[in-house]
């Protein structure tokens, strides 16, 4: 297994909820990132992110990985659940926060 | 990028679709895609076919494309 699937493995089971963004939940570098993020904030959840834009290993690497061409890619239990428009779907129809909170708990 | 150019591709991985694509600054997009190829299908697996209709574009000349995948029937329920 190469160096780079490695490191993505291990941030993918570094939290049970893990989003791979441009830039920082605080600072996002990218409208749809800074979406994800504030959807996540607003459930009221606790997770984990990987900066894309500071590992372009990483950032090239799990596209191909998760067969996912864009970012933000969210992911629960080391599974993609999507990008933004998935997402953010899935905090408007109510379903987001009870998968974030059964994953997390 | 022009949509006209999004809306082809798509079209020639999913004939029986119809799609709009919309998006003026030439990087970011959005589109409706409404095709019998989804019905099944959770929205990240036709996320994903529509992805791959624009292969190595997608992330790269294509920043972002913003996805709405109906079935005809969906679509129809929708309006």
């Amino acid at each position: 297994m190469s160096e780079v699937i490695e490191r993505i493995e291990q941030q993918l089971n570094s939290h049970p909820v893990v989003l791979f963004m441009k830039g920082s939940p605080d600072f996002p570098m990218c409208g749809f990132s800074g979406q994800v993020a504030q959807a996540l904030k607003n459930c009221g959840v606790e997770f984990g992110y990987v900066n894309i834009l500071e590992d372009q290993e990483v950032r090239e690497e799990l596209k191909a990985y998760s067969n996912w061409p864009t970012y933000p890619q969210l992911y629960v239990n080391g599974e993609l659940v999507g990008g933004c428009d998935i997402v953010v779907q899935m905090y408007e129809s109510g379903e987001l926060k009870p998968m974030l909170e059964q994953a997390a708990a | 990028m022009t949509p006209e150019a999004i809306r082809e591709m798509i079209e020639s991985h999913l004939p029986d679709a119809r799609i709009q694509v919309a998006g003026d600054d030439g990087v970011h997009f959005q589109a409706l895609v409404v095709s019998d190829a989804f019905e099944g299908k959770p929205v990240l697996s036709r996320h994903r076919m529509v992805y791959d209709a624009l292969g190595e574009r997608m992330g790269g000349e294509v920043h972002a494309l913003s996805l709405k995948t109906l079935t005809p029937a969906e679509h129809q329920r929708a309006n």
